[in-house]
């Protein structure tokens, strides 16, 4: 390519020439100037060529100048890489080291360093494009005093004027004017102007989410803290959408070649980067908007043929103008193929019939360019993510919008408005409407009143109807394989007719049978065409049989199946892209990396880590740590040269045999006040509370209405009016809202409020036959006899420390077991009081792989893991705890059909006959026998029934031996049975036990 | 994202907000009165309407009060917003 840059013209172009900018391709040197992307920079080097096409390896050029990009694609090389950027707005900076993709990138293994960040704000009137439509929308809006969010994607604000600098707008070249309307909007105190940003997603409430290019353009000289890009959350009061139109390619043979190219992309090169992609060009044409590549391409110098589809050629002051220019044009043909490999050598031009058929013989016209015009798509995607409507505008040959969404508002070429005239008008107009509706109007009474949107009206009508609807060009040869539809999926005419061929009538099927529009270009490029398409493959019957439904579809009169409008019965008309519809548009507009939605949100700001007061300690004696919920817990403390089997038995003896204590600070906490608290709690726990006395505690379950356990804890009762509850570690958030919205919505008229206090409270349980000894030595105020200091009962004391206390004795292993809560900023020091008064006991920390070890062996349920939503009090084997004499939520669910009779799943214990096998959790247990030739490889020939899986599984040092608590159905009468787990592909006998093991008489709980 | 209009905290967006389902379906006052039909109609039967729906909300991360809005399930536009307890609406009279 080397340095000359021999395709730049002389004069012209946005692109600043004192400034050369040095790029590498793959290795190879360019030189460029600042205001060039990486695709002009090419162009203007000669190098319209690319990567090759994915899947087929074809040689591919640059087509467009925009998002719309389908092949020319980089890899921009960096502290981390970064693959599929389109080269066509890739702002061209210093520094720039690319490869160039065959259209699929490579994912950078290495962590993203840079910063990303996140914006949200509310706005009066955001408008989306900065084109003449959106700029005229914007300073109308800002000229009332609302505040304004601008977002322009492009690194320059104009839009099409870009393209056109020297056009008169408003009496001034466009590119002053644009230069005139960024500095009144600057000017504008509550104007925010956001280039680099594209507004991908449209959501509810007119919250428009967009990213921006923040650093790169500054050539590294961003700064510290300055985020690479960053996500604005904008919820404007009005939205505008001026988000211009796409230029569609036209569907021939060999139509991939590198110098074929949209002809508004001709223009854009030429126009605003001074770069001229050929000098003997075609243009190829279906509508007026063709010829002004024609003009761009004479004015800088190359020679131009124009091929224009329709027999009548074009309106009248377009013809006038060719002829003033010179232009050749030849009516009712088309470029039928082209002669080129890696480059366009020359275009075969023919007569076409009406069906695209070729009339006569084609000839052959050198050229190293072919400008192509298959007319415009309006870039509706953020009107349609919000649902708004479409319809098949069958003059303007494209889908335009319907009617806006409510609060929001469109102009320019997004409604089909094609002159920048027109334009103008009407984002004056709807800058001033948006305004009005948020409560901002001009108070110099300077608006602009001449706003005549009935005249842009008229001449849209006027202008409209002459684009040629070409969905298809034959070939010289016959058959579609190179006449590419989605050249990003390098899908073809003949992919689509495999399509249809194969019975998909639905644009929706057709785009996943070939993948049309699932590229990153997401259909700009092919899913008009493809619809197209469809219109010549789908007629009579197979029109008939198109499903209803899709965007901008027509609306079906009749029964669902019933023909769409203009297909009648018999023959085989053909229906309009109207009958087919649009795919759906989706967020985003253009690709986004995660690592931009994630923000700041990495790492450790990811989510928040709960720490309880002890947590230091836990680090400094080595815990392992296991995340409960936003919780980080100890797991386990291994000493040196322990594993966590070593570990975890160790703990284990320590809480059987000695004492152990764990920081249970995590428990859910909630304090339930008010004078029918106790009648409160009675409807809510499956067990009675209200004459629970002061000073004591209750084990609770709570059930959803179906009867299905939700949580479980224990009560105390601190006063008449006051109780202190306990939830799972996981639970408390949903606990409080259950308890919260019962009281609220159900009874009001209860006089009872729950708070959270979590927070406020550090607990620590001290477990195992020495724990009281333990509690004597804190707590000396404290008569902890077994006489005096009963099961499920609590004490108010101050401990030896001077910190007041309140301690229960509680058990979740069936240990004698206190739990002494005192308020957190005190959690520490309690904790380290507790190891040192236990230190001649060899008191031991434990984890929570302990504590579930021993709550196992004593078969107290964890709610969640050994329950799923499905699991009720009894099958749990705690008919104990439902009230016979009291209504609960959920009871009336226990004399439903379903929880009578046998088949409920039921909690047992399982052992396998290994005694050393510890099961998987979720391995499936079968009857014994229930396996016949099954031997676990592949699918069984049949469904083998499942009787129900193990929920817990751990070894027991108690018992000496693996064991498991399962949920089975009708567990409790299989107690003795033998029979299968299920897992891995392997198979082990268990046998069914009841679910408690250890102490069944439960002795051990009071010393 | 939506804005709702909390009673009591003023227009909020939609990630402070907790959804409550169908509004004015009342825990029955005798469960026990009604047979398993009547019961697994309040426990798993909610209406499904395209159109204008009276649901719960809840404003978990604000003044944690429950309050009931009218929200058209086609274009997701809330209506009415009015307290817990309040009657709904008469939708006939037009938003």
């Amino acid at each position: 390519m080397g340095a000359t840059q021999p395709q730049r013209l002389e004069v012209g172009g946005a692109i600043d020439r004192s400034r050369l900018v040095e790029l590498v391709v793959d290795g190879t040197t360019v030189m460029g100037f600042a205001g060039d992307t990486v695709a002009s920079a090419l162009v203007a080097n000669g190098a319209l060529r690319v990567g090759n096409s994915i899947y087929r390896g074809r040689p591919r050029g640059i087509l467009s100048a925009g998002v719309e990009e389908p092949n020319a694609f980089v890899l921009v090389k960096g502290e981390h890489d970064e693959s599929m950027l389109p080269a066509t707005t890739l702002e061209l900076v210093s520094g720039l080291d690319l490869r160039l993709l065959d259209g699929i990138g490579v994912l950078d293994q290495k962590p993203d360093p840079a910063e990303y960040d996140k914006m949200h704000v509310h706005t009066d009137v955001a408008v989306v494009g900065a084109g003449p439509a959106g700029l005229a929308a914007a300073r109308e809006a800002a000229a009332t005093g609302a505040r304004v969010v601008l977002f322009e994607q492009d690194f320059a604000l104009g839009g099409s004027l870009l393209a056109q600098p020297d056009d008169l707008v408003e009496g001034l070249p466009a590119a002053q004017w644009v230069e005139r309307v960024r500095a009144e909007l600057e000017a504008a105190p509550e104007v925010t102007v956001l280039t680099r940003t594209t507004a991908f997603g449209s959501y509810d409430s007119n919250h428009v989410v967009a990213v921006e290019k923040r650093a790169e353009h500054l050539h590294g000289t961003a700064g510290d803290g300055v985020s690479r890009q960053r996500i604005w959350h904008v919820t404007a009061g009005q939205l505008v959408l001026a988000t211009g139109a796409f230029e569609r390619p036209i569907v021939f043979a060999d139509n991939d070649v590198p110098g074929i190219m949209l002809a508004s992309a001709v223009v854009g090169y030429i126009g605003r980067y001074a770069a001229l992609p050929g000098r003997d060009a075609v243009v190829f044409t279906t509508n007026d908007s063709g010829y002004a590549a024609a003009h761009a391409l004479v004015r800088a110098g190359a020679t131009v043929q124009v091929v224009d589809a329709r027999d009548g050629g074009p309106g009248e002051r377009v013809a006038a103008a060719a002829t003033a220019a010179g232009l050749t044009v030849r009516t009712g043909s088309a470029v039928v193929g082209v002669d080129g490999d890696v480059a366009v050598e020359a275009a075969w031009i023919a007569r076409i019939d009406a069906d695209g058929a070729l009339v006569g013989d084609a000839e052959r016209v050198p050229c190293d360019l072919v400008a192509v015009s298959g007319g415009w798509t309006p870039n509706v995607s953020l009107h349609s993510q919000r649902q708004g409507a479409l319809h098949w505008d069958d003059d303007l040959a494209g889908f335009v919008p319907t009617a806006p969404v409510r609060d929001q508002h469109l102009a320019g070429a997004v409604r089909g408005t094609y002159w920048t005239e027109g334009c103008l008008v009407e984002g004056a107009a709807v800058g001033q409407t948006a305004a009005a509706a948020v409560g901002f109007t001009r108070e110099d009474g300077c608006a602009a009143t001449d706003l005549d949107v009935a005249a842009v009206d008229e001449e849209r009508a006027a202008r409209a109807g002459r684009t040629r609807q070409l969905w298809l060009v034959e070939s010289r040869e016959g058959g579609y394989a190179t006449h590419f539809v989605d050249l990003q999926r390098d899908n073809t005419a003949a992919d689509v007719l495999r399509a249809t061929g194969a019975g998909m009538r639905s644009v929706e099927h057709v785009k996943r049978y070939t993948s049309i529009s699932t590229g990153v270009d997401q259909g700009r490029i092919g899913a008009v065409n493809a619809i197209g398409l469809l219109t010549r493959l789908l007629t009579g019957d197979d029109a008939r049989a198109i499903p209803p439904g899709q965007p901008g579809q027509d609306e079906r009169v009749g029964a669902p199946g019933s023909a769409p409008d203009g297909i009648p019965a018999g023959g085989a008309p053909r229906p309009t892209p109207g009958a087919i519809g649009n795919t759906t548009f989706r967020a985003p507009f253009t690709p986004v990396a995660f690592v931009a939605l994630a923000g700041r949100s990495r790492g450790e700001l990811f989510d928040a880590a709960r720490t309880t007061p002890v947590h230091p300690w836990h680090v400094d004696h080595g815990a392992r740590f296991e995340d409960v919920g936003q919780w980080k817990r100890p797991w386990y403390y291994p000493r040196p040269g322990e594993d966590m089997d070593a570990a975890v038995a160790r703990e284990c003896r320590a809480a059987r045999e000695g004492v152990a204590f764990m920081d249970a600070t995590t428990l859910g906490k909630i304090e339930i006040r008010g004078g029918d608290a106790g009648e409160f709690l009675n409807r809510v726990y499956t067990n009675a509370f209200k004459k629970l006395a002061v000073g004591k505690a209750r084990y609770g379950v709570m059930c959803k209405p179906d009867g299905m356990v939700f949580d479980d804890g224990v009560v105390l009762r601190l006063a008449e009016d006051r109780y202190f509850a306990t939830t799972t570690t996981g639970g408390a958030a949903r606990v409080l809202e259950w308890l919260e919205e019962w009281s609220q919505t159900e009874w009001p008229e209860l006089d009872v409020v729950c708070t959270s206090v979590t927070e406020q409270w550090a607990t620590v349980a001290v477990v195992g036959p020495r724990s009281r000894d333990v509690i004597a030595r804190l707590a000396p105020d404290l008569d902890v006899s077994k006489e005096a200091f009963g099961f499920m009962e609590f004490r108010e004391t101050v401990l030896a420390s001077g910190i007041p206390a309140r301690i229960c004795r509680i058990t979740f292993s069936g240990e004698l077991a206190f739990e002494i809560n005192v308020p957190t900023w005190f959690g520490l020091t309690v904790w380290e009081d507790v190891a040192a008064a236990g230190a001649d006991f060899d008191i031991t920390p434990y984890g929570t792989e302990t504590m579930h070890v021993l709550r196992a062996e004593k078969a107290y349920p964890i709610v969640g893991q050994d329950t799923d939503g499905t699991v009720t009090p009894q099958d749990l084997g705690m008919d104990w705890i439902v009230s016979t004499t009291k209504d609960f939520i959920g009871k009336r669910s226990y004399s439903r059909a379903s929880h009578q009779g046998a088949g409920r799943k039921q909690l047992v214990s399982v052992l396998p006959v290994d005694r050393s096998l510890r099961l998987p959790e979720g391995a499936q247990l079968v009857e014994s026998g229930a396996l016949g030739d099954y031997t676990g490889e592949g699918l069984p020939a049949r469904p083998i029934p499942m009787l129900g899986h193990v929920t817990s599984s751990y070894h027991s040092q108690a018992l000496g031996r693996s064991f498991g608590l399962a949920l089975v159905k009708d567990g409790r009468n299989r107690i003795g049975q033998t029979l299968i787990a299920s897992f891995e592909g392997r198979f082990a006998e268990v046998e069914v036990a009841d679910a408690v093991l250890y102490d069944t008489e439960g002795a051990r709980r009071d010393g | 994202m939506l804005i709702i209009d909390c009673p009591n905290c003023g227009p909020r967006p939609e990630t402070e907000f907790g959804y409550g389902g169908q509004a004015h379906v009342a825990y029955p006052a005798d469960p026990h009165a009604l047979t398993d039909e009547e019961w697994a109609q309040y426990l798993f039967y909610r209406d499904n309407p395209k159109g204008s729906y009276a649901e719960r909300w809840v404003h978990s991360a604000g003044c944690r009060k429950w309050f009931n809005a009218v929200r058209d399930t086609r274009t997701y536009e809330i209506s009415h917003v009015y307290r817990q307890g309040d009657p709904r609406p008469d939708l006939s009279k037009g938003a």
